[in-house]
Order: structure tokens, then sequence, then C-alpha cells
């Protein structure tokens, strides 16, 4: 079975388990496995800007160092996680001095010489959508997501090179693959307060409760995110303003792989989808399906 | 005019500098102060004192200003007073300064070829911090020059003559006023143009700033001259194939696709027309409109008759329906000849006029905007067709998707531009006046409706555009909101612009019935094409590239080529005319005398050493290089060679070598370069 080389991160460790299992689940039923790298450790959650304070770079570098012992690629989930590596990759080739610096100091060198992958990118350019298309096994008919990409997956453009990052289009072909009917809706790219709601909800949960407005009013009855701290966000901004404005209609969020996982015919709870998130995607989809 | 070698024979002093060995030239050494430019960085008195000490300077001297006139008259006295043979001015760039001080020394009685310029301006106190390394660095300049300059040959330049017309490419208000401003000096023009009439952007625009002019009313009249000018032969439907020669003496060919129409015949009665079955985006009207295949670009078009555009025509080669022509048989003037073959014209000018305009920036591209996604999403020059009286609404603005008056409208300036990272990093520099004019006829044209400009600043440089703008900002109903559009999506059947108001801090939400994308210049699409074909250059963004930013920007580097108009940079009207009307003078500069000189720092072969191997004959991007039919050995076209030294790096056996730049004169160079 092929396997490729996977940083797990620590989100996917503790509040995002479903979003880790349901991944590998998928994975295996693709044919390809997703291999823990060895002495992974914490990505450092945000990539610093700061370019004079190298230490907080020392982190990812240190990962992607013991990462091209292993392979010259290494596959993310958390979207999180996929943008510090990728820009790390980005400045490692583009910085050398800096580089050289961190290198020093980690006592390991890396010189740009690994590909972080996100796991949708797996997906479309090396297993291809073609391919999971023929493995859909009980395809998610009909079923209205809206794909919510939010800001870490696709920016800064120049660097990540995902997708266009004001009109991508990766999450919405691969649910048309699974047979979903994917929603366009405009907030699909906008900020969802990112840590904000940690120390400044008030400002952050505007921003998400936009985006799940903005996501409902054309018709969406779920959102698939790639991004632990988007989901936490848009789950939490729901439950501030249902405490505010006794407002009960709310969408359901799921990971990506999740969805993945069901159109493959894997079993809900191998997905770690519990009851009622099953319940809510079979009353948004035509009834009968599933 | 031979190097004055004393003490040798007549016949002996001309060997001695056919051999380039002249041991006792007297070099004399001047060092520019350049105010502090140089003398700031570079110890200047420290170059003199060293350069003294160089063998054969016989004479150095530094002053505060070389190139005013009592600093010319230093360098022409001492040479003079000190009987020189040669000169060193240490100084700024000889792109610069070089014919000044070749002149100086021409006036001084010595060859204009004993002079050389070591550059320590530029590339010396310019870039450099260090004043010990730039003055060390200054000293190295000088010593390589007077080296050169002692083995340097007299030259005498090249004397051609001169083909006294002017082709004149793209048929835009760039080209029409070039080609008048020569044609009524008394030479032929011939004017090429790609499409099927002459009048380019200018004829789309409704209204010009700051006068609101009517377009096509103040370029009309010129269209009609340019036509009907005896001395301007007009090429439309054409394409330059191929530029051969050099200045003063190119060979072009032009191929011409054929009209179809006989333009003598045709009354524009449009009964051909009528019947064709063939509809087309009107790119006249930004695609807001069809068209047929066979049809007149616009009203004022010039020829004014139908033209067949063979690319849409449902065939001609088989003939696939040829409605047209039983149409025109019937109803018209029987003018339409579908059997016509494209033809190619081959002529002789002396120099051409690069007037090729602009295109707009593909908007698509600008995802965040939506442009495509949406009718009511629009560039400003669709918007401008909609202003016109002759665009698709005849003046009125209508929202594109359905046909509704609006009532908001958001433009926004800076489309993609000034953005190096996802756009073009450069100012186009018209949008600020246009979209104010476009703000201010929107408002007279819907009196109850609001338009928004979103702007990073205003840009109005320009006699009258800063008052002209301050008067369309003041005008009611119109609102200036200093900051960016982060998106504009549709939600609910609206369109929607969110942006910021950077004045007030606070993030703006628009529902907007038409949004107009302020979108940049980028050069023709063909430009790239035709400037390989004329050997000239462009610059990083494709626009062609002047000889000097400052001093020249009415010539390409490419001797011969003049540039005017958005095909050099963006500019407006006023500036594309002054700037065509500046190259039309320059181009006859260069026809006002029968001849030209040519530099002869040229290629030159050492018949006893060359094979006749052939290898630099298609090395060489001039043409300058050919088999002589008798010797058998390579010859140099004196006149077509630029100097490049592109043959003498190919040439296997070392016959070729380039005048005053020799391998013994390099090497002399490096030694001087390297010696510590």
């Amino acid at each position: 079975m092929q396997s490729y080389l996977y940083f797990p991160g620590c989100t996917l460790r503790t509040m995002a388990k479903d979003f880790d299992a349901s991944a590998k689940a998928s994975a295996r039923a693709l044919g390809f496995e997703l291999k823990d790298m060895e002495g992974w450790l914490c990505c450092g959650a945000v990539f610093s800007n700061v370019n004079d304070n190298l230490m907080v770079k020392a982190g990812p570098n240190r990962i992607l160092s013991r990462a091209q012992n292993e392979g010259n690629t290494l596959t993310t989930l958390c979207a999180g996680c996929y943008n510090v590596l990728k820009r790390t990759t980005f400045h490692a080739a583009h910085t050398p001095e800096s580089q050289q610096a961190i290198n020093t100091f980690n006592e390991e060198t890396f010189n740009g010489g690994v590909e972080v992958l996100h796991f949708l990118e797996v997906l479309r350019d090396r297993v291809g959508f073609d391919a999971v298309e023929k493995a859909v096994r009980t395809p998610l008919k009909g079923l209205p997501v809206g794909a919510y990409y939010g800001c870490l997956l696709l920016r800064p453009p120049g660097e990540m090179k995902l997708d266009d990052p004001n009109r991508p289009s990766v999450m919405e072909d691969l649910f048309t693959r699974l047979g979903c009917t994917p929603i366009d809706y405009p907030a699909r790219t906008q900020c969802c307060g990112s840590y904000l709601s940690v120390s400044s909800p008030e400002h952050s949960e505007p921003l998400a409760r936009d985006i799940m407005r903005s996501a409902r009013n054309s018709g969406a009855r779920l959102l698939a995110v790639s991004c632990p701290l988007c989901k936490y966000n848009l789950e939490t901004s729901h439950d501030g303003a249902a405490a505010t404005t006794g407002d009960e209609e709310y969408l359901p969020i799921v990971y990506f792989t999740q969805l993945l996982g069901l159109a493959l015919g894997l079993d809900p709870q191998q997905l770690q989808l519990d009851a009622h998130q099953m319940q809510r995607i079979r009353e948004a989809q035509a009834p009968g399906v599933l | 005019m031979l190097t004055r070698c004393k003490g040798f024979a007549k016949h002996k002093r001309q060997e001695c500098c056919e051999m380039s060995t002249t041991p006792t030239k007297r070099v004399g050494v001047f060092v520019c102060h350049c105010g502090l430019n140089i003398a700031g960085t570079v110890n200047v008195n420290e170059v003199v004192e060293r350069a003294k000490k160089q063998k054969g300077v016989v004479f150095a001297v530094d002053h505060k200003y070389l190139c005013s006139e009592p600093g010319q008259a230093l360098v022409k006295d001492s040479i003079k007073q000190q009987h020189l043979d040669a000169v060193v001015i240490a100084a700024c760039s000889p792109a610069m300064h070089e014919t000044t001080f070749k002149n100086v020394v021409h006036s001084a009685g010595l060859n204009r070829y004993n002079c050389e310029i070591a550059n320590i301006r530029e590339q010396g106190s310019w870039v450099h911090d260090d004043h010990e390394k730039a003055t060390a660095k200054s000293h190295i300049a000088v010593r390589q020059a007077i080296e050169k300059v002692k083995l340097n040959e007299a030259l005498q330049p090249i004397t051609v003559p001169v083909t006294r017309r002017v082709l004149v490419i793209g048929g835009g208000i760039a080209g029409i006023r070039a080609a008048l401003d020569v044609a009524n000096a008394g030479y032929e023009v011939y004017l090429v143009e790609k499409s099927g009439t002459i009048g380019g952007r200018m004829a789309q625009l409704s209204e010009t700033f700051p006068t609101l002019d009517c377009s096509t009313c103040i370029l009309g009249p010129l269209m009609v001259e340019a036509y009907r000018h005896p001395n301007i032969k007009l090429f439309r439907l054409s394409k330059v194939e191929e530029v051969k020669g050099y200045i003063g003496n190119f060979k072009v060919t032009v191929r011409q696709e054929p009209p179809y129409v006989d333009v003598a015949k045709c009354n524009a009665c449009g009964e051909c027309a009528k019947v064709c079955p063939a509809e087309v985006p009107n790119e006249f009207d930004m695609g807001l409109t069809w068209r047929k295949a066979i049809y007149t670009p616009f009203a004022q078009a010039v020829p004014p008759a139908y033209v067949l555009d063979s690319k849409n025509c449902l065939g001609l080669l088989p003939q696939a329906c040829g409605e047209c022509k039983k149409a025109c048989d019937k109803f018209g003037t029987s003018c339409i000849n579908l059997d016509a073959w494209p033809q190619v014209h081959e002529f002789e000018v002396g120099a051409i006029i690069a007037a090729t305009g602009y295109e707009l920036y593909d908007a698509t591209k600008l995802t965040e905007y939506g442009y495509g996604t949406h009718p009511d999403i629009m560039t400003s020059l669709e918007f401008e067709r909609m202003l016109s009286a002759s665009g698709p609404t005849s003046g009125e603005i209508r929202c594109p998707s359905d046909g509704h008056t609006p009532k908001e409208i958001v433009f926004i300036q800076c489309a993609g531009q000034r953005e190096p990272e996802t756009g073009l990093p450069y100012c186009s520099k018209i949008c600020c006046m246009y979209t104010a004019r476009h703000a201010m006829m929107f408002h007279h044209k819907v009196p109850d409706g609001q338009a928004y400009v979103f702007y990073m600043d205003i840009r109005a440089g320009g006699k009258g555009y800063e008052e002209f703008v301050k008067r369309c900002q003041e005008e009611k109903g119109l609102l200036y909101l200093r900051g960016r559009v982060a998106k504009v999506f549709e939600e609910n059947g609206k369109l929607t612009v969110k942006g910021v108001d950077t004045l007030s801090g606070k993030t703006v939400e628009i529902n907007a019935d038409i949004v107009v994308l302020a979108v940049g210049m980028i050069p023709s699409s063909g430009s790239h094409e035709l400037a390989s074909k004329l050997k000239a250059s462009l610059d990083v963004y494709g626009f062609f590239a002047e000889a000097h930013p400052k001093l020249r920007p009415l010539e390409s580097p490419t001797a011969g080529i003049y540039i005017a108009g958005a095909g050099h940079a963006p500019k407006d009207i006023p500036d594309t005319v002054a700037q065509a009307s500046g190259a039309a003078s320059k181009a006859l500069d260069l026809l006002s005398s029968p001849t030209l000189e040519r530099e002869p720092t040229v290629a030159k072969v050492t018949g006893e050493l060359c094979s006749g191997c052939g290898i630099c004959i298609p090395i060489c991007p001039y043409t300058a290089l050919g088999l002589s039919p008798t010797t058998k050995v390579a010859e140099v076209s004196a006149a077509l060679c630029e100097g490049c030294g592109t043959c003498i790096a190919s040439c296997p056996s070392g016959a070729l070598s380039l005048r005053n730049l020799t391998d013994e004169q390099i090497l002399a160079m490096v030694e001087a370069i390297v010696a510590s």
C-alpha cells in the first residue's frame, strides 16, 4: 500500500480526533496510507511574519528537517499546520541567510527540500479526483454542502499556491465527485476570526456569524471545513448567537474528510460522526438516500 | 585624420596607426567632480595623482563640472597646450556624455576616437559608500581606459545614404499624429494599421478629460486628413512581416489582408451586412453588441466602406455562403469581390515610428472583483462605450444584465494596479481622470443616482486635471471613498461591494447596480512580436523601451526606431500627441540630410586568417556578414554592423575583430585592471 508521510499536529490528537480518524480511514479506502512522521512536534500554530525573531521559526524547521529524513513530501490535514509548514519551506528556499542561522541553532539542516502537501492536494494531484469518484460507494446525492475555506489554506497565494484565493474550487470539485451539490456563497473565503475567538470573541463572533448567514442564505444546509480552528469559531459563534438572539437554526459543520468517508461507504462511527450529525446530514439530503 | 605620431615618416605613421602600436601617444586624463556626485565619495585628487604616474600619461587634472563650458574649454586647451594625442575622461556614464567629449576632442583637432570615458559615477561613486574602495575602483577604471585609448585607431565615421520615407506602425491617435507631421513636412509616410480602420482606442471614447470634448469629434477630422493626405499611404488590415536593414535604410515587408470590398465603389449602404448570417461580438463596443462578419467598424471609420472579416466569415475558400455579394450585386454597387488575396508590399524607409498602443489588463484575473461572473461588473472601457452616443445604449446608462437604469454605481480605481504581487506593479496614469469623468457623466445622466469611487490616492498631474477632479468630487451625489475594495460578490441577486473607508476607519458594504473596474493598461498583444522584428528592446512589462528615460524618451535604443503613445508607457491623449509629434520631428531630423554618419567601431575581417567557414554569417543579428564572392572569405558590411561583437566570439580562427576593441586592447585593459 502506498504511504504518504503525515504530520498530524496537536489539535488532530486532541480536539479534532474526528478529522484525523476520518482522513486515515478514507485514505485506506482509497488504497493508500497516512503514516505518522517520527518525532513530530508543535508547528507553532501561526507562521510568524516577524523577520528578525528567528526563534519562532525554529520549531517548524525542526519538523521539516526531520521529515526530510523520511521522504520528500509531508502531508497535512489541519489548514493551520499546512500554512505554517508550507510557508516555512518557501522561506527556507527564499531567505538563505536567515535559514543558515536557523539551521545552526537547530543543529539540523533544512533547506526547503520537502514538499508540503495538503490532503486535498494529495486527492486532487496524486490520487486524482477520477479515482476518488470511482471509489465512491454511497454517493451523497444532492447534499447541499457549502465548502468553507477560510484564509490559511489559500493565503498568501504566492506561497500557498493551492488554489485561487478568491475563487477557489478544489473542495467543490471534490464534493461534486462525491455526488453532493456544492453551494457557492460569497463568504466562503472570508476570515473566521482566527485566534481572536480566544482573546476578544466580541470581534471574531460577528465575522463567523456572517459566514454562517451567508452560507445559509445561499442554500447550504451543511458546512465542510479543513481547519479545526475555523470549525471551533463557527460553532461557538452559533452558541453565542443562540444565547443572545434565541436563534435555534444552525448549520452543522463537518470536516471534508468525513463527507469523503461517508461517500466511500465507511461506517459513520469510524469517521467519528455522532448520531446528531448524521441526523442533520440525512435531513439535508433527499430522504431515503443514506 | 591620423593620430599625430611624431618622428615617424608619413607612410610609417599610417602603419603605426593601422598596427595599433603607438608607443608615443601622449595621454591626458581629466577627472570630473560632478559637484559632489563623484567628489562626495571618490577622492578626486588621489585619482588625478595616481593617473599622473601611469605610463604614457603626460597630463592629469580635475574639474568641478567637466561638461560645463569652462570644463570643455579646459579639455580643449589642454589638448593643444600639452600636445596630447589621446584623452581619458573620468566622469559619468558614456551613455550620458561620450558624444559631448568626443566633440570636444574633435574640435581640438584630434581624431574623436582618441577619447575614452572611464565611468566613475554610475559604476563608482553612486553605487558605493566606502570612500577608499570607491577611489581605488575609480583609479582602476581610469587605468584601463588609459590602456585602451593608447591602442585606439583613428577612425572616420561611415557615411550611408538615407531613404527619405517613414513607416508608422499603428493607426491610433499617436500614429495618425506622427504620420501627419511627417507628411506635412513633405515626406512620404507608410501608415500600417492592423484593423479595418484607423482611429484606435481614442475612437472608442465618448468624451475626453478635462474639457469633456467629444472624442470622435476631435479625432474624426484627423482620421480623414490622414486618409486623404497625398503623402500618406495607408495600409489597413496589415501587419509588418519583416524588417531588414538599419537606420536610414530599412527594408520593410508588409502583409495586407484583403477587405473584399472595393473602397472606391462602396457607398456603405449596408445591404451586405443585413443578409450576413455570421454574428460575432463587436470589439469596438468591447463585446457589448454584436456585429456581422461584413461590417463597418464604426460610423466615422475611414475609409468609409464595409470590410469583410475573413476569420469570422462562414467560408471563403471554398466559398460557403456568398449572401453579401448577392445582396451587393442586387441592391448595392457590386463592390464585393470574394476572390481577393492577401497582398505583400515591400518598400524602403529611413525611419520607423512604433505607435502600437495599449490593451486592457485581463479583468478576469482579478478574481476578488468577480469580473466575468456577473454582467453588471464591467471594465472602464465597457462603461465608456455605454456612455458613448454611438455605443450599445446610445449613451444611456443601463445595467447589462436586465436593462434597468442603475441607481447605485461603484467605481473601483487601481483595479489590479499598483499591486506587485497579484497584478500590475505600475500606475496606468489615466484612471483617476477618466473615473472622475465617468462618475460625473453618470451623475449627469442619472441625476437621482449615487456614485461611489474607491481610490487609493488621486493622481491628477496635468494641465487642468486637479481642478477637474476637484469639480467632480464636489458634485452632489458623488462620494469618494479612500480605501480598497476587498470583494465584489453577488448575494440574493444583488451585487455587493465590500471595502474599507480608511479615512473613517470603517468597513463599507454597498449594494451596487453596476461595478466599474478601472483596470490597467498593458502593451498591445502584437508588440512583443513587432519588437523582435524591429530589434527594438522592450521594458520589463513589454512596453517599448526608450534610449534614455530622461534625455531620449522618443527613441528606441535601436537607431532609427522611434516610439510614440501608450505602446511606450501608459499615457493620456495630450502626452501621446506630444510624444507622437516629438517622434515625428526626430524622424524628420534624420531625413533632413541625404546621408548619415554611423559609428565606425564595427567588425573587421583579417582575410589571411579567415577560412571562409561561414559560422559568423547566421550568428550576426544584423545580417551584416557574408562571404565575398571573389575571395571566398567573410566580409563585413560596415553600414549594417552594429559592433555587437557576436561574430568575433564565434570565429574559430580569430579572423574577426572589433575596431577599437581588439583582443589586444581587451587584454591590455584586463592587465591594467588586475595589476596591483
